[in-house]
């Protein structure tokens, strides 16, 4: 498949399948407690305290110090996707209301903070941005746990540290085509137009790129 | 549980996943990810990397100052409780269509608005966004959907049933990613009609005149 889009040089003239089909899923992580970082996965545990704060005490003081650190990230990610200034601050601030608001939510056994606050603005800008309807999957009948297992959320944020570790090391070619995967700025197609190289390689990178973090995890 | 989970065979695939995650695909093709999440836990777990991947991607990102008065724009905000939230979707117990597209859908399988498509075939086309299209397809047990191509990329999630076609069979949860590489032609298996969630971002291609003149009137 990939060699096939090689060998088309025109990238306009490549068919949207050759960006959905083909590649089989993969689990990204599946093994915890390899070697991380004490002092990174600690910060991880204590924005789960912090939203559990909010969730629980309505600590404004909490809510302040995930502020500071996740709005300038949350606003840097929609104007990368294409939103004016304006538009992603007053975005970023509702991203950071609806923290808030479902704080009850946050499971630290399923995401650590920041997959959560991504989703939350993923889902903010197709709603504004995109202005579609957000089809969402159902939720697990059994919901976000009352009191969820203490080592569970531990080697969830372990895992996520480790990705995110991985993330920063890989080479800065791979890095960047990911980001633009997830930024959304570029469609694969236009990545290919604007870097003249064929889709089915801008592909393959992407790929390579993942692998790359899978086995990080190992 | 409609669906026996273990028995899903076919999966979505990366590029989906990873755009659903990322929030870049169209519409229809979002539907069918979540519908078929819905169904699988397999993909639910994958999907949670993807995002998670997502998540780091946004702390590596370099910060952009947010407004002076923006923490307390945003504590305005909630003490005003000026943002709505969005339940999650829930299933109606025993309904053959989850949540996600019970929101697409009024009602259940014998009392929508099907429109025949010829062959015994029925669909009803849901509204979503344009980049893309998507349509319940109802398929009487033992019939043949006209053998067709892609020109984009065609996903097709059976709800209830079966279809076997060239490349397998697929039962309900099973997604089918096809491209302008399949040429096929779907089976229902005898037994329940086969429903499917089918979703394109480009017109199907019909092998012989009949079908293709026919394609002009009911859109698909």
């Amino acid at each position: 498949m990939l060699t096939e889009a090689d060998t088309l040089t025109k990238a306009d003239a490549l068919p949207p399948n050759v960006i959905y089909g083909d590649v089989k899923a993969q689990r990204v992580s599946k093994v915890r407690n390899t070697k991380v970082n004490p002092e990174a996965s600690a910060k991880r545990m204590a924005w789960v305290v912090q939203v559990h704060a909010v969730r629980d005490t309505k600590d404004r003081k909490a809510f302040a110090e995930l502020f500071g650190y996740f709005a300038p990230r949350v606003k840097s990610f929609l104007m990368k996707s294409g939103a004016s200034p304006d538009l992603a601050e007053e975005c970023t601030q509702e991203v950071m209301a609806t923290l808030w608001n479902k704080s009850h939510m946050f499971d630290p056994t399923k995401a650590s903070v920041s997959t959560w606050i991504f989703t939350i603005a993923r889902n903010r800008k197709i709603d504004i941005l995109r202005k579609q309807r957000r089809p969402e999957p159902e939720d697990l009948p059994w919901g976000p746990e009352a009191e969820p297992d203490q080592a569970d959320a531990i080697g969830l944020q372990q895992e996520t540290e480790q990705l995110g570790q991985a993330l920063a090391t890989l080479p800065e070619e791979q890095r960047k085509l990911i980001e633009r995967a997830y930024f959304g700025e570029l469609s694969h197609s236009q990545i290919a137009a604007e870097t003249g190289l064929p889709l089915g390689t801008i592909k393959s990178r992407i790929r390579l790129a993942l692998d790359r973090l899978r086995h990080a995890m190992k | 549980m409609m669906t026996d989970m273990k028995q899903i065979k076919h999966h979505l695939t990366e590029p989906l996943l990873m755009g659903y995650a990322a929030g870049t695909l169209p519409e229809a093709f979002n539907l069918v990810v979540a519908t078929h999440i819905s169904m699988c836990d397999t993909c639910r777990a994958a999907l949670a990397e993807y995002e998670a991947v997502g998540g780091e991607v946004m702390l590596d990102a370099e910060p952009i100052d947010v407004a002076e008065d923006a923490l307390a724009a945003t504590l305005a905000m909630i003490d005003g409780g000026q943002v709505a939230e969005k339940p999650a979707p829930v299933r109606t117990q025993n309904s053959v269509f989850p949540g996600p597209l019970q929101d697409y859908v009024n009602g259940d399988i014998d009392s929508l608005k099907w429109r025949k498509v010829g062959g015994g075939v029925s669909q009803l086309v849901l509204n979503t966004s344009k980049d893309a299209s998507v349509r319940l397809l109802r398929i009487p047990a033992g019939t043949a959907v006209p053998d067709h191509g892609h020109r984009g990329t065609e996903l097709t999630l059976v709800l209830q049933g079966a279809f076997t076609d060239e490349e397998d069979r697929f039962g309900a949860g099973d997604v089918e990613v096809a491209n302008e590489d399949l040429h096929h032609t779907p089976v229902a298996e005898d037994g329940l009609d086969c429903i499917c969630l089918a979703a394109t971002d480009a017109p199907l291609l019909f092998n012989g005149l009949v079908p293709r003149i026919a394609q002009k009137f009911i859109g698909i």
